[in-house]
């Protein structure tokens, strides 16, 4: 399939989000609101789970299903307070020493008025610097886009998997073709010279795992994913914070390293 | 550019330019000059740099390269340079990026985006990166993010605070992911540092935005800011294009920053020697 594909795929309506999956893998989520500061941003939920018999915290992008949803949503486009809930809910995970798991799907973090007055950029950038310590394991999954910053500050991770129809980069190939082409017909060529499909960035070492998809039956990828993480955590919860820490901040040390 | 009134007829005599009008050759300054883009004022290249590359009538300041800024802000004869030979790659064969980078060395005459050391500031020793706006708008691809990330570490090593001025127009994308995971490793070594009880500062410049806003630039103990200059995450025509209006003047400059409350001060590029100064005296541990 060509990059552009992939894409679209990731992109598709009617492909499972965020609650989708948490709904499939967790029994018991119950689902917490509010950053504590400003508001309550619909475009990630978060709250805690139960995974096998392992409470969890759970974060997700949601870009919502019918029209109201998604434009509630904000189209999965986060505002700096939905980041700002997501390290809160991680610091409580923290605490309780409960391992961390973040769903990825996001075309971007919001890019508009108000997302600049409170600090989109500051936001993201807490989040990164927030979570390279953080004592316990947290693993990221991206189920469909993985936009930039947005993704990102959820994606600091001990280790990040991608669907198997899933893109994550930079920049979105549009957006690419536009800046550095000044051409919107070169998109299909941005998308693959970005290398953002889930084959290109296991070939860069940025991810771990590829989770395998089948088309319109996600029984199988989620089945997949609960014992893939079930077992990753238990691994990573008898590890010594310090290790874990090291480990992750070492994972991200050796990216794009020329020598 | 023609002097503005120069057709106009004299409506009196004293007027006239006699003492000129008399010389065979007119008087034509040795020195080029340079209008102000923000007041139009005509200056002087020479004067303006004496002044530290800043408008004397509206205090505009001027972009200037990673160099002139050491030598502006440092003491004389202390900075260092670090990892001074780190050049990129093209790592994921994009199209054209090699021939960008010989370019931007040209023009900018340094090897990538970024200039980091050690020197003093009044005497006080301190760690420092100073991205190049000449080297692709100062964009973070992996060796911008590997030799921020080996400052801090040698910086946490020795413990040294960190002083970091940014321009940069984000994370650039002729290195697709990997630019993007630059975010998350210089955050982390950023954090190390801060965990170590190590200051950091970062001054902020025109422009700086994207994937540099969103990690280093962000995340200094004390975050200051040249006037007027461009901050943002977003940058402002897309930002336009996304909610279809026209953003309010002053948007996403520093003042705006400073009123929003996500920056410590506005400070002139004139007063970061004294300004940095205080700050390290009163971080000194030796002192303690």
């Amino acid at each position: 399939m060509e990059a552009y594909e992939k894409v679209l795929a990731a992109r598709a309506k009617g492909r499972a989000t965020g609650l989708d999956f948490i709904n499939n893998i967790f029994s018991d989520f119950i689902e917490f609101h509010g950053d504590r500061r400003f508001s309550d941003d619909k475009a990630i939920v978060a709250g805690l789970a139960t995974l096998n018999d392992m409470p969890v915290t759970v974060i997700a992008h949601e870009k919502g299903h019918d029209t109201k949803d998604k434009v509630a949503r904000n189209f999965g486009s986060a505002h700096p307070e939905g980041y700002r809930k997501a390290l809160r809910l991680m610091k409580q995970a923290e605490k309780f020493h409960r391992p961390i798991i973040c769903f990825i799907d996001t075309t971007g973090a919001y890019c508009g008025l108000g997302a600049e007055e409170r600090g989109q950029g500051q936001a993201i950038a807490e989040n990164l610097m927030e979570m390279m310590t953080l004592k316990t394991p947290i693993i990221s999954v991206l189920i469909g886009e993985g936009g930039s910053g947005g993704a990102l500050a959820l994606a600091v991770a001990d280790e990040v998997w991608m669907l198997e129809n899933s893109v994550y980069s930079v920049i979105s190939p549009e957006g690419c073709a536009s800046i550095l082409w000044k051409d919107p017909a070169k998109t299909w060529e941005a998308a693959e010279c970005l290398k953002l499909t889930a084959d290109d960035l296991f070939g860069l070492n940025v991810i771990e795992k590829i989770i395998p998809e089948q088309k319109d039956d996600f029984d199988k990828t989620y089945n997949i994913l609960k014992t893939e993480l079930y077992t990753t955590f238990k691994k990573n919860m008898s590890l010594p914070t310090d290790e874990l820490t090291q480990n992750r901040y070492m994972r991200f040390r050796k990216m794009g390293v020329s020598e | 550019m023609l002097q503005k009134g120069l057709f106009r007829k004299p409506r009196i005599e004293l007027e006239t330019y006699d003492k000129f009008a008399k010389t065979a050759q007119p008087v034509i300054p040795e020195e080029m000059c340079i209008t102000c883009p923000s007041c139009k004022t005509t200056l002087f290249v020479t004067e303006l740099s004496e002044n530290d590359n800043i408008c004397q009538k509206c205090n505009h300041h001027f972009r200037i390269n990673a160099r002139q800024r050491i030598s502006i802000v440092f003491d004389d004869n202390t900075f260092v340079e670090l990892d001074a030979d780190m050049r990129s790659t093209n790592v994921i064969d994009f199209p054209d990026y090699d021939k960008k980078l010989k370019s931007a060395s040209l023009e900018s005459a340094e090897k990538d985006a970024v200039v980091c050391g050690t020197a003093k500031v009044g005497g006080y020793p301190a760690a420092t990166f100073v991205m190049e706006p000449y080297f692709m708008m100062g964009s973070m691809g992996s060796i911008v993010g590997e030799k921020i990330t080996r400052l801090f570490e040698y910086a946490t090593e020795h413990s040294l605070p960190v002083i970091g001025f940014t321009v940069s127009g984000g994370a650039r994308m002729q290195e697709g992911i990997l630019s993007l995971m630059q975010m998350a490793k210089t955050s982390g070594a950023v954090k190390r540092h801060s965990d170590a009880g190590n200051l950091y500062i970062t001054v902020l410049t025109d422009p700086t935005t994207g994937g540099v806003t969103a990690s280093f630039a962000m995340e200094g103990d004390i975050i200051i800011a040249e006037p007027k200059a461009l901050i943002g995450f977003a940058g402002p025509r897309v930002i336009e294009q996304t909610i279809g209006q026209k953003l309010p003047a002053g948007f996403q400059r520093s003042e705006f920053l400073l009123e929003q409350g996500f920056i410590d001060d506005v400070v002139s590029r004139d007063e970061h020697k004294t300004y940095l100064t205080k700050l390290l005296a009163l971080h000194n541990r030796e002192a303690k």
